[in-house]
């Protein structure tokens, strides 16, 4: 498809100001001013819609295909959600106003959704302190990482590891990194989870954290959980919750009553806000008491009087993450969200999560051997190395589900598992989904045997077959050079 | 409401094939001693309900203030366009763009929006977006110190406050050499950064137009600085590239930024958009997802993920940044905006910007006792001396309808007088006036 750039026709264009009602012209000398104007489009408003809704048909989304993508909680998105963002009163509020002299009191919705939103995922999650700050998960691990350290740090302490799992994500590894940690991998034992031994026989003085997901990200729960959150502790680390696994647990059992002292939640995950495509998302951190003083600045405290407001005076804080209060617009939605399902709707989460996941397993494991021939939680790593043995990859089955209408697994992740896939349906899938899906696996497991070059062409009904990621890195063209321009 | 989309009569049917008797059985790896007791939460709600508390929540703001107040963050208008397309759930809701065959709307909205930004800026790469301008900018310092292998960044005080604390929380385990180049309400100033730049330093870290709102031309700092070996880092504000010269044209190495401006509603501080743009040389070191051309086997142009071998999937703790999920969307928006608002319109946006705050400039400055530095040209945003505590004033101008801009001395000590005044191209002749109307009745009743 034609670039945007390639549609643009000199002198054409989709907007106007009008008449400016400003007498004055302001006087610029010429050395500040660009020589020339930017090349933009130069389209019609007609041009750009259809253009942009030609490219949004180019693409899978929860909204028009089962996206069973593993750990990353492809749930339904309700649209109401994008209304709340929206309200004037929201969308249209300038986030300095508080920090104008009483401006607190311009700004105590907004306030109250930060307050409330932080105590009901305390709730959830078990902690006693949350900031809404962080924007994204991977940002909510580095700011975890960083309390860490402060704690520490106020405790005399130097600490130069962290311990992570080899199953972890690798966002894991590189925010602790960031963070200025040496990364201790431990590896999993044959249920798939942390091995105990393996464990102790990292764990020492020099230790600040475990970072853990529970489930993990083979979809399994370590039993063992709370005995290595005493081993953690006894060492004087502390221990860290990756909470990509959140869905799975919700009424169940929480972070905080594991032993866990920090957690970073992604309310672009468990709490239905979307994904855009890659963001926005938002990564809150919840932590103990023992951490709190430590959080960023600044934080939302409720006076006695019932009233908001924003607290900077906090001498032992990190300082600030982020520049402001968090992605507010996304934050917004998962409060909504979370006050529509309530208590015992975000259990029914879980338990529906939980039960899709085993049964798409139970259809699949004849097909499919699965990495641990164990139950799992919300979602379960199959391992497609039989069929790579007959000369087809994982990808190829991704491809081929594609071609079948269905956005495919996690592929190649974690890296322990060979030729992993890793499905995560999500609650908000009907059983008759579901089967069409599995139906399309095992249609596809048969075809590797029987038509095996079929596979190897897939995908054929995209606007794109297979492309060379090789040539695209040689290249590296991420910048379109031709001048473009119908008449050029 | 928890849309689940199972029956029960389904639920039972799953739980027999699976071969259990409860959904309770297949939590049994939790041992009994740890599971909660219900969640202490309120129960569900419908839609309708939780609509009517989230209206009245939401006029529980003050987002009627006619504003004056920027300070990194502006009241543009956004053409409708923009939101309708944003609205379509094909772009909203899938993942991040792994599965390029399923995913060429994403991948080559992308790409358009990189070629956008790297024409906007005058440089040559640019990534598929940060999560904000501070952290971009902390991004490109940190990129700074892994091209140069050096350890020390020149930060002048222009830059964002914001950013700037955002920059020493980040680097705080990591022994980098910071030094300020003191604030001045002007251009930065040459002298101090010849005394600190040496074969030591990684980047000089500038803005423009700076927070006071000051335009400079960057060009000897920029050649100071090389020819020292180090980059030049500089943020700027998108918009302001409808009229300002670009990073490119200054000679500047990495160019990073708050994209708020481009189709995004202000919504209290985010989502927002970091941009980043760089010298060719320097693309394997950016941080961030980055959008790269391809072809398919019949030879078909297509848009994939690319110079992957950068990010923690592959690189895990040796990653040149942790970002995973980051602000397509957003960046989405701001293409679509661009693409709208196009070449001749970005320019007239900003053309007006520049025209109404010298307008508003002239208005205040005729207020008994105020003044407005002119040091230095300025885009859309000055600084005003108040005869009073600028604080109290902005306090005052909120009962009278207005957010009058922000208070300077919360940020830089002894300028506890001064008032930093923004004007958008939203912005009308008549609100103008009775801004400086208020101001003056603020002053002097």
């Amino acid at each position: 498809m034609e670039l945007i750039y390639e549609k643009s026709v000199p002198g054409r264009r989709g907007f106007r100001l009008g008449r400016n009602d400003v007498p004055s012209r302001a006087e610029l000398p010429e050395q500040y001013l660009r020589r020339e104007a930017a090349e933009l489009p130069e389209v019609s408003e007609l041009d750009a819609v259809r253009h942009f809704t030609a490219l949004s048909q180019r693409n899978f989304s929860v909204d028009t295909n089962f996206y069973p993508l593993g750990s990353c909680t492809m749930k339904y998105n309700p649209k109401f959600l994008e209304e709340v963002a929206r309200l004037e009163g929201f969308a249209a509020l300038h986030p300095l106003l508080p920090q104008l002299r009483h401006g607190g009191m311009f700004t105590q919705g907004v306030l109250q959704v930060l307050y409330e939103t932080g105590r009901m995922l305390c709730e959830i999650t078990g902690m006693d302190e949350f900031t809404m700050q962080p924007l994204a998960g991977a940002h909510g691990e580095l700011t975890g990482a960083m309390l860490i350290a402060a704690y520490h740090r106020n405790r005399g302490k130097h600490k130069t590891k962290v311990i992570i799992p080899d199953s972890a994500h690798g966002t894991n590894p590189a925010s602790a990194g960031i963070a200025g940690y040496k990364v201790v991998p431990v590896a999993s034992n044959e249920q798939g989870v942390m091995d105990v031994d393996a464990l102790k026989e990292a764990l020492d003085e020099e230790v600040a954290a475990v970072m853990l997901t529970c489930p993990n990200t083979l979809g399994l729960f370590n039993p063992h959980i709370k005995e290595i959150a005493d081993l953690v502790h006894e060492v004087d680390g502390l221990m860290y919750y990756d909470g990509a696994n959140l869905n799975a647990i919700m009424g169940r059992v929480r972070p905080g009553d594991l032993g866990f002292d920090v957690v970073h939640l992604n309310l672009h995950k468990t709490f239905a806000t979307p994904h855009g495509g890659g963001g926005p998302g938002a990564g809150p951190v919840g932590v103990k008491q023992s951490l709190a003083p430590f959080l960023p600045t600044s934080v939302v405290v409720k006076r006695t009087d019932g009233t908001y407001s924003l607290e900077y005076d906090r001498p032992d804080s990190i300082g600030y993450i982020a520049p402001l209060y968090g992605n507010f617009g996304v934050i917004v939605k998962a409060y909504a969200y979370i006050l529509a399902c309530g208590g015992d709707g975000l259990k029914e989460v879980s338990d529906n999560a939980v039960l899709n996941a085993n049964y798409v397993l139970s259809r699949l494991r004849q097909h499919y051997p699965p990495a641990y021939e164990r139950r799992c939680m919300h979602e379960f790593v199959l391992s497609g190395q039989p069929l790579k043995e007959r000369g087809i990859s994982a990808l190829d089955i991704a491809k081929g589900l594609i071609d079948r209408g269905f956005h495919p697994p996690t592929v190649y992740f974690p890296q322990i598992v060979k030729e992993a896939l890793m499905i995560e349906p999500t609650e908000s899938e009907s059983k008759e989904t579901l089967d069409a899906f599995v139906d399309a696996m095992i249609e596809l497991a048969r075809l590797a045997v029987a038509d095996p070059d079929a596979l190897h062409n897939a995908p054929t009904r995209t606007p794109v077959g297979r492309l060379d990621e090789v040539r695209a890195a040689r290249q590296a063209d991420v910048c379109y050079q031709g001048s473009g321009g119908k008449d050029r | 409401m928890s849309y689940v989309s199972n029956t029960d009569e389904q639920r039972r049917e799953m739980l027999a094939a699976i071969g259990v008797e409860s959904i309770d059985d297949l939590f049994a790896d939790i041992p009994e001693e740890l599971r909660s007791g219900p969640l202490n939460l309120p129960p569900g709600r419908s839609e309708m309900h939780v609509m009517r508390l989230m209206h009245e929540l939401s006029e529980r703001n003050a987002a009627h203030l006619v504003s004056f107040l920027g300070a990194g963050f502006y009241d543009h208008y956004i053409p409708a366009a923009v939101d309708a397309l944003l609205r379509r759930g094909e772009f909203y809701t899938p993942y991040t763009p792994y599965q390029p065959e399923a995913s060429q709307g994403t991948l080559q909205a992308i790409y358009e929006y990189q070629t956008a930004i790297c024409r906007l800026t005058g440089l040559d790469a640019a990534n598929a977006s940060l999560y904000d301008g501070g952290t971009a900018l902390y991004e490109a310092a940190m990129m700074a110190l892994r091209v140069t292998g050096r350890n020390k960044i020149l930060l002048d005080s222009g830059v964002n406050p914001i950013y700037r604390n955002m920059l020493h929380c980040y680097t705080s385990n990591l022994h980098i050499d910071f030094v300020e180049v003191p604030a001045v309400h002007g251009q930065t100033q040459r002298e101090v950064v010849g005394e600190y730049l040496d074969e030591e330093t990684a980047a000089i870290v500038v803005q423009n137009p700076n927070f006071f709102g000051a335009i400079d031309d960057h060009s000897d700092v920029v050649e100071m600085a090389h020819s020292v070996g180090a980059l030049a880092v500089m943020s700027t504000y998108p918009i302001s590239l409808g009229l300002l010269k670009s990073p490119g044209e200054i000679g500047v190495d990495i160019a990073t930024g708050e994209g708020q401006s481009l189709g995004l509603p202000l919504s209290f501080g985010g989502p927002y958009l970091g941009y980043m743009a760089c010298r060719k040389d320097l693309i394997r070191q950016m941080p961030g997802r980055i959008v790269g051309a391809t072809q398919d086997a019949a030879g078909r142009r297509g848009f994939v993920l690319t110079l992957q071998t950068r990010e923690q999937h592959i690189r895990r703790e040796k990653a040149t940044s942790n970002i995973c999920t980051n602000e397509s969307l957003c960046a989405l928006a701001a293409v679509v905006y661009l693409t709208v608002v196009g070449k001749h319109g970005l320019r007239e946006v900003a053309r007006t910007c520049a025209d109404k705050a010298e307008y508003a400039r002239r208005r205040i400055e005729a207020i008994p006792g105020v003044s407005v530095k002119r040091d230095a040209p300025t885009f859309n945003e000055f600084a005003v001396e108040l005869p009073a505590d600028a604080a109290e004033v902005a306090g005052a101008m909120t009962e009278k309808g207005f957010a009058a801009g922000f208070p300077l001395g919360r940020y830089y000590p002894g300028m506890e007088r001064y008032l930093l005044v923004a004007v958008t191209e939203r912005r009308t002749k008549e609100e103008i006036g009775r801004f400086s109307e208020a101001m003056e009745g603020v002053l002097w009743n």
